[in-house]
């Protein structure tokens, strides 16, 4: 039950304890527990002979944010089955099956660069200070650069999480070049022989053409200093977005390069189910889900998990 | 914004609109398209089905008339319908006789209140009111800076304190803006989860002792589904009149419109369309539908136009204009009236029928600040007389703007075929723009 870090990061053994697992779930089920009822409610009644029940499975499966391309992906699935008696269990699998084999990530190289992306809002600072911290604690030495040169109060937030992390920190003046603090950091992770570099960087709408041609002018100068970098490159998505998220991981995916989402903010009102397009859609995985304020609360994606959690047929009890 | 949706509806109705009978069949299946159409605009599931189900009913009844096809007919309904969810009327502020009025603005965390009060606050200068701003935001230590820096921008005066009590910061602004004989009051208040018991009795607070004339609720347009349980939260604090939809800028679908309405009854007042001050309009349900619908918003387009144009610049413009002439002067004018009037993103998107053709042309903004850095480095006399540019001025020119001789050349070259269409415009042929008459 649910990914480890150590798995994650294609580490060798020490996962995290069995009881920290479970909580894990735990939260993550409770997260989606709206999305949950809204999506059993036609699994008790459905009647795989009527039309019907067919479309009230995919409006209940639309009004969870899944999307239109997802939802039929999904049902033609199901409907290709012979045992949907159980459209529980079908649609856990199905989901499973759509959502992909879990993903690690990219760390191996020394160092590796990781590139934070997303529109404003989503978290992206945040999740950069959890992931530092999860990274030194699984043996990484990390290094921090605050590409996010728009927003003055971004540095110094970014500067109290890697103190915290115990990461090495590359900081810029408002309104320099985030390319070059981007260059920066990675030099310096190169002479320190730091393991892992984390690069933040300004929220921008993925429309604001500008904007979109600056971040790719970061990617490239990353490219030309490292080879082979950046490593990752994380799309942060908010949870509470509806299919505009698709959107974002569309455009930010033509403009970078996107190779993985962070899914966060999914705290309880929001859908999620947006993870579904993206990863059908675009093929892109989910490689983190963060669901809640707490260090703790972001954790590895696990698609076995999530379709469990997101349509509650393990036969659990719900956590409301 | 909406785009998606109008094309989507467009598509289907197009088959509807050359069928020459509507049955029951075919009114089914297109009243399913549009219910998944709409469901994946982020429409609440119940608003939805509310819609295709009057939609239906009408379509069936005997409604249609004589001058319509039966395919016309269902558009229409179809438009009424989105029309009157989104409420049927424009949806104004409220004034008191007994100034000032003052507008309270909640949401939650990162939706855009503080970017939405100065909008707002220029707005109403524009109608000819004298606005102030209240920064009772005492959350997030650089919003009250961030609300005078947009202050100082749009020349409205901030007033703030430095206490760590909002509610006795709002009570204390509003009553410097009062004695300063402001007529309007604008109180931004700190962003605030809806399920945060503490914040929002905070606000409940702030309520109580400015006592607002219209209390704004202001909602991310990208929120989706869970705008209705946002609004709704809201609504039982602070019983809100109407709603500010921001960052309809993105591509943002916008559902959240329509079921905010639906959900809360209350209206969406107003809708913000770009990260420039000026670009926040008045929310019409009548016109967003035409335009859900794929049938442009012509009319939001003539009344930017019309308030972006000073009435002299207007005059003298249609002169020269009907002379033919076209100088690097009027060249400046009528680029700047376009700036005025907001993106040219958002005014190709409201022109009919090209929504769907231009939607992938991306217009570069950019390259418009370079035309006017150029025509910026022209002395007067070029302005007035560019057969004058020779070479050497050219350099100068692409020197001083920091453009090249060819893009010199190319804003040249422009400046030629559009004088030479002026002429053709002004010999009488201009051509007819599709939708731009007879519409009401």
């Amino acid at each position: 039950m649910a990914r480890s870090w150590s798995e994650l990061l294609g580490d060798e053994g020490d996962a995290e304890p069995e009881a920290e697992r479970r909580r894990f779930f735990g939260r993550l089920r409770s997260s989606l527990g709206r999305t949950r009822s809204v999506i059993r409610l036609p699994i008790g009644r459905f009647d795989p002979r009527s039309d019907e029940s067919w479309e009230e499975l995919e409006e209940a499966l639309i009004s969870a944010d899944v999307g239109m391309a997802a939802t039929d992906a999904l049902v033609e699935r199901l409907r290709k089955r012979r045992d949907v008696d159980d459209l529980g269990q079908a649609l856990v699998e199905e989901t499973e099956a759509l959502l992909g084999e879990p993903a690690t990530l990219a760390v191996q190289e020394r160092p590796s660069v990781i590139l934070v992306v997303g529109v404003n809002g989503t978290g992206k600072t945040t999740t950069i200070g959890k992931l530092a911290h999860r990274l030194s604690r699984h043996g990484r030495s990390v290094l921090i650069a605050a590409a996010d040169t728009f927003r003055a109060a971004a540095d110094e937030q970014l500067e109290i999480w890697a103190e915290r992390a115990g990461a090495d920190f590359v900081g810029s003046t408002k309104g320099s070049d985030p390319a070059a603090v981007a260059f920066d950091g990675v030099a310096a992770a190169q002479s320190r022989g730091r393991d892992v570099v984390l690069v933040d960087t300004a929220g921008r709408l993925h429309t604001q053409t500008n904007l979109m041609d600056e971040l790719r002018k970061i990617r490239r100068v990353i490219e030309g200093r490292l080879e082979g970098a950046p490593h990752e490159t994380l799309l942060v998505l908010d949870a509470t977005t509806g299919q505009n998220g698709l959107q974002q991981a569309r455009l930010f995916q033509e403009a970078v390069g996107v190779t993985g989402v962070v899914l966060t903010k999914l705290d309880g009102s929001a859908k999620g189910g947006i993870v579904l397009p993206v990863a059908v859609e675009l093929g892109l995985p989910v490689k983190l889900v963060g669901v809640g304020e707490a260090l703790e609360d972001l954790q590895p994606f696990d698609p076995a998990d999530f379709a469990r959690a997101l349509v509650g047929a393990d036969g659990e009890p719900d956590a409301e | 914004m909406f785009d998606a949706l109008g094309d989507k509806l467009q598509s289907i109705l197009g088959g509807l609109r050359s069928r020459g009978k509507l049955d029951e069949e075919t009114i089914s299946k297109a009243m399913r398209e549009i219910r998944l159409a709409l469901l994946e605009a982020d429409v609440n599931l119940d608003v939805v089905k509310q819609l295709t189900a009057a939609v239906k009913e009408r379509a069936l009844g005997a409604e249609v008339t004589k001058s319509l096809t039966p395919g016309q007919e269902v558009v229409k309904i179809v438009h009424e319908e989105l029309t009157r969810i989104m409420g049927s009327a424009d949806s104004r502020l409220a004034f008191t006789g007994r100034p000032p009025t003052v507008i309270l603005l909640a949401g939650l965390q990162g939706s855009g209140k503080t970017t939405a009060a100065a909008k707002l606050a220029l707005m109403l200068r524009k109608d000819k009111k004298s606005p102030a701003l209240v920064a009772a935001d005492l959350q997030r230590p650089a919003a009250i800076s961030q609300l005078e820096q947009l202050g100082k921008q749009i020349q409205i005066p901030v007033y703030s304190s430095e206490r760590n009590d909002p509610v006795a910061a709002a009570k204390l602004g509003l009553e410097q803006a009062r004695s300063q004989g402001r007529d309007v009051v604008i109180v931004d208040t700190a962003g605030r989860l809806q399920i945060d018991d503490e914040l929002m009795h905070e606000l409940e607070e702030v309520h109580k002792v400015v006592k607002p004339h219209n209390v704004l609720l202001v909602l991310d347009s990208m929120t989706g589904q869970q705008a209705v349980d946002v609004a709704l939260a809201f609504q039982d604090r602070v019983a809100f009149d109407g709603v500010v939809l921001t960052k309809l800028d993105g591509d943002a679908r916008g559902g959240a419109a329509l079921s905010v309405r639906a959900a809360t009854g209350k209206p969406i007042k107003f809708a913000s369309v770009g990260e420039k001050l000026d670009q926040l309009e008045v929310f019409h349900p009548d016109r967003m539908a035409s335009r859900i619908l794929g049938m442009g918003d012509v009319l939001t387009l003539i009344e930017k136009a019309e308030a972006a144009a000073t009435e002299d610049e207007q005059a003298d413009m249609e002169a020269r204009m009907m002379a033919g002439e076209m100088n690097f002067d009027d060249f400046l004018v009528s680029y700047r009236m376009m700036q005025r009037m907001g993106s040219m993103k958002s005014l190709i998107s409201m022109l009919p029928g090209v929504g769907k053709e231009l939607k992938d042309v991306d217009v570069d903004e950019q390259q418009m600040k370079r035309v006017e850095a150029i025509i910026l480095s022209m002395t007067p006399r070029e302005r007035k007389l560019p057969h004058v540019i020779d070479g050497s001025r050219r350099q100068r020119i692409a020197n001083g703007s920091g453009t090249t001789v060819q893009q010199v050349n190319q804003l040249l070259t422009a400046r030629k075929q559009m004088q030479k269409m002026m002429k053709q415009f002004s010999k009488g042929k201009m051509p007819a723009l599709p939708g731009m008459s007879g519409k009401r």
